[in-house]
């Protein structure tokens, strides 16, 4: 199965994990300052900045792009709780 | 000032002016003593709610809890008529204030809602309907009125997400919602003849405002430049006597406690624990030698036996790292550390370094449970808890420093880059 690298700059931290894998799953596990509420893509708490591979994310859905827009999030931004890692080099870190 | 209305005791059979063209309408609530039950208020508390009026049309601002809208609407009709109301702003939905939106839109249905970006979703939530016409807004809109134009502010989270402000720019009125606000019931409504309610401001601020000191900080940018005549806040007295004095209380407040204590580059890092046998204790100790060697970490070791838990919530909020020991009994993490973590929803955690370490007899789970929940409170928990069965070896010792080492390097942003696979995370 593809595997993609994730880093979460704030920690200096790089995960490879599965196709398919939210980043909510890694970052919690590695303790990322990336923090989270509703855990469902309606609150906007996880907001995270994508500084390299976007593409390598899925895409965002239209309600994840609208909480995004509602919370006046920048364009490199996701909801972490939301995208999940699809291959080669992610490198995020919190808003 | 000169003219002070005369009002008996908790009764305003009229709307009160406040000017030619803005009246409050609100609501007093004198035997409310529990808000939101997070809140006592020893002498009950006001919605209120304003009429502004311009040369075309006129505007409600918020509206009171629903079991109020009786005087809510005897006093609008007082001072306008149903078919002239052209806007209603919603500062922010909570029910305190939109109580009597659905019947005011039934009878002013020709009128527009304008609330915040945030609003939009809490909206359909809150009313149970979906018909409602309404404006999405954001810091810089204006509506007009004629010759008086309604400005918009974007405050989130003061304190609800879609927490706005509203600045009527021709007589320099913030209308602030529950910023600047205050559960404290006088009918003398203004805050230069009420009775003494700063203990009520403060008290206010600590419960509602403090959790969220990031978000103030970044609405006063907003707020401080700003003329002020009159903050007209939705509870409380109307602050209309020097409102610039409570725009500061609200900035020194909002200040980090501890920030004088700290140099430049230091972080601080709180390990707190509780022990019955001294197991847990000894841990700690040795996770506190482990964080002490490395520099500019300032620690502090607490037993949890020796305080209340007010103290120890200031400290909390002033700290970059929190650790928490505690043995495992009856198959739980002891009451004084979840009393201490259940005490935590008034201060901003989010992102702080968390870790935990306790002593076990046969099960451990104490350890795992605190772990969940410091991440459920949004704390970063980026190593995994540690657990010493009964008493600690020489070995196990030194591990624990290593703990407490590993944590304060984090903490400075020094651990090593490290690449690891998602399976052999735990
Ligand atoms: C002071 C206060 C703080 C709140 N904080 C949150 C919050 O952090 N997250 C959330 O999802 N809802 C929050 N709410 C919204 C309440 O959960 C919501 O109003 C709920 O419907 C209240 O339920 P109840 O009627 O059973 O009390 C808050 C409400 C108040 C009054
Ligand atoms: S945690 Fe609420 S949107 Fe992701
Ligand atoms: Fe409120
Ligand atoms: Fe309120």
């Amino acid at each position: 199965m593809a595997k993609a690298s994730i880093t979460f700059e704030d920690i200096n931290v790089t995960v490879t994990a599965p196709a398919g894998t939210r980043l909510i799953e890694i970052s919690e596990k590695v303790g990322s300052g990336i923090t989270y509420g509703c855990r469902e893509g309606d609150c906007g708490t996880c907001i995270t900045k994508v500084t390299e591979g976007w593409n390598n994310l899925t895409e965002p859905s239209v309600l994840e792009d609208k909480i995004l827009r509602e919370n006046m999030a920048g364009k490199h931004n996701r909801l972490a709780c939301q995208a999940q890692v699809l291959s080669g080099v992610i490198k995020v870190k919190p808003v | 000032m000169s003219h002070l209305p005369v009002i008996s005791l908790n009764t305003i059979p009229q709307a009160v002016a406040l000017s030619e063209r803005v009246h409050w309408v609100g609501a007093l609530d004198p035997n409310l003593r529990n808000f939101d039950i997070i809140l006592k208020t020893a002498n009950g508390t006001s919605y209120n709610a304003y009429v502004v009026r311009g040369s075309e049309g006129v505007a409600v601002i918020d509206t009171v809890k629903e079991n109020f809208a009786g005087d809510f609407f005897t006093r609008l009709e007082a001072v306008a008529r149903y078919d002239e109301i052209k806007v209603i702003v919603l500062n922010h939905l909570e029910p305190d204030h939109t109580g009597a939106l659905p019947e005011l839109m039934r009878r002013a249905p020709q009128a527009r809602v304008y609330i915040s970006q945030k609003a939009q979703s809490m909206l359909k939530a809150l009313l149970k309907q979906d018909h409602f016409e309404f404006t999405p807004v954001i810091t810089g809109d204006t509506v007009s009125l004629g010759d008086r134009t309604l400005q918009f502010l974007h405050t989130p989270y003061l304190h609800w997400p879609d927490t706005q402000c509203t600045y009527l720019e021709e007589e320099a009125i913030l209308f602030s919602g529950d910023v600047f606000g205050c559960h404290f019931c006088d009918s003398r409504l203004f805050n230069d003849v009420v009775g003494d309610f700063r203990f009520s401001f403060e008290y206010y601020y600590a419960h509602i405002m403090r959790p969220f000191k990031e978000f103030v900080n970044r609405a006063l940018t907003l707020i401080e430049p700003l003329t002020l005549n009159t903050i007209l806040p939705a509870h409380g007295p109307l602050l209309r006597d020097q409102p610039q004095r409570y725009v500061q209380r609200y900035k020194e407040l909002s200040r980090s406690a501890l920030q004088s204590e700290i140099n430049e580059g230091e972080k601080t890092l709180l390990i707190f624990y509780i022990s019955s046998y001294g197991n847990t204790r000894r841990m700690a100790e040795a996770i506190y030698e482990g964080a002490m060697s490395v520099d500019n970490v300032r620690v502090s070791l607490y037993d949890l036996e020796g305080s209340e838990i007010a103290p120890f919530v200031d400290l909390i909020e002033g700290a970059d790292g929190l650790i928490f020991g505690t043995p495992t009994i009856n198959g739980d993490a002891v009451k004084p550390v979840w009393d201490l973590l259940s005490s935590l929803a008034v201060i901003n955690l989010k992102a702080k370094l968390g870790g935990v370490f306790g002593s076990y007899g046969w099960t451990g789970e104490g350890v795992k449970m605190v772990e969940d929940r410091l991440r459920g409170l949004k704390l970063r928990v980026p190593i995994p808890g540690i657990r010493i069965k009964l008493i600690p070896t020489e070995e196990e010792t030194q591990l624990c420093r290593e703990f407490g080492h590993e944590l304060a390097l984090d903490l400075m942003g020094l651990r090593q880059a490290k690449v690891i696979d998602i399976a052999d995370l735990v």
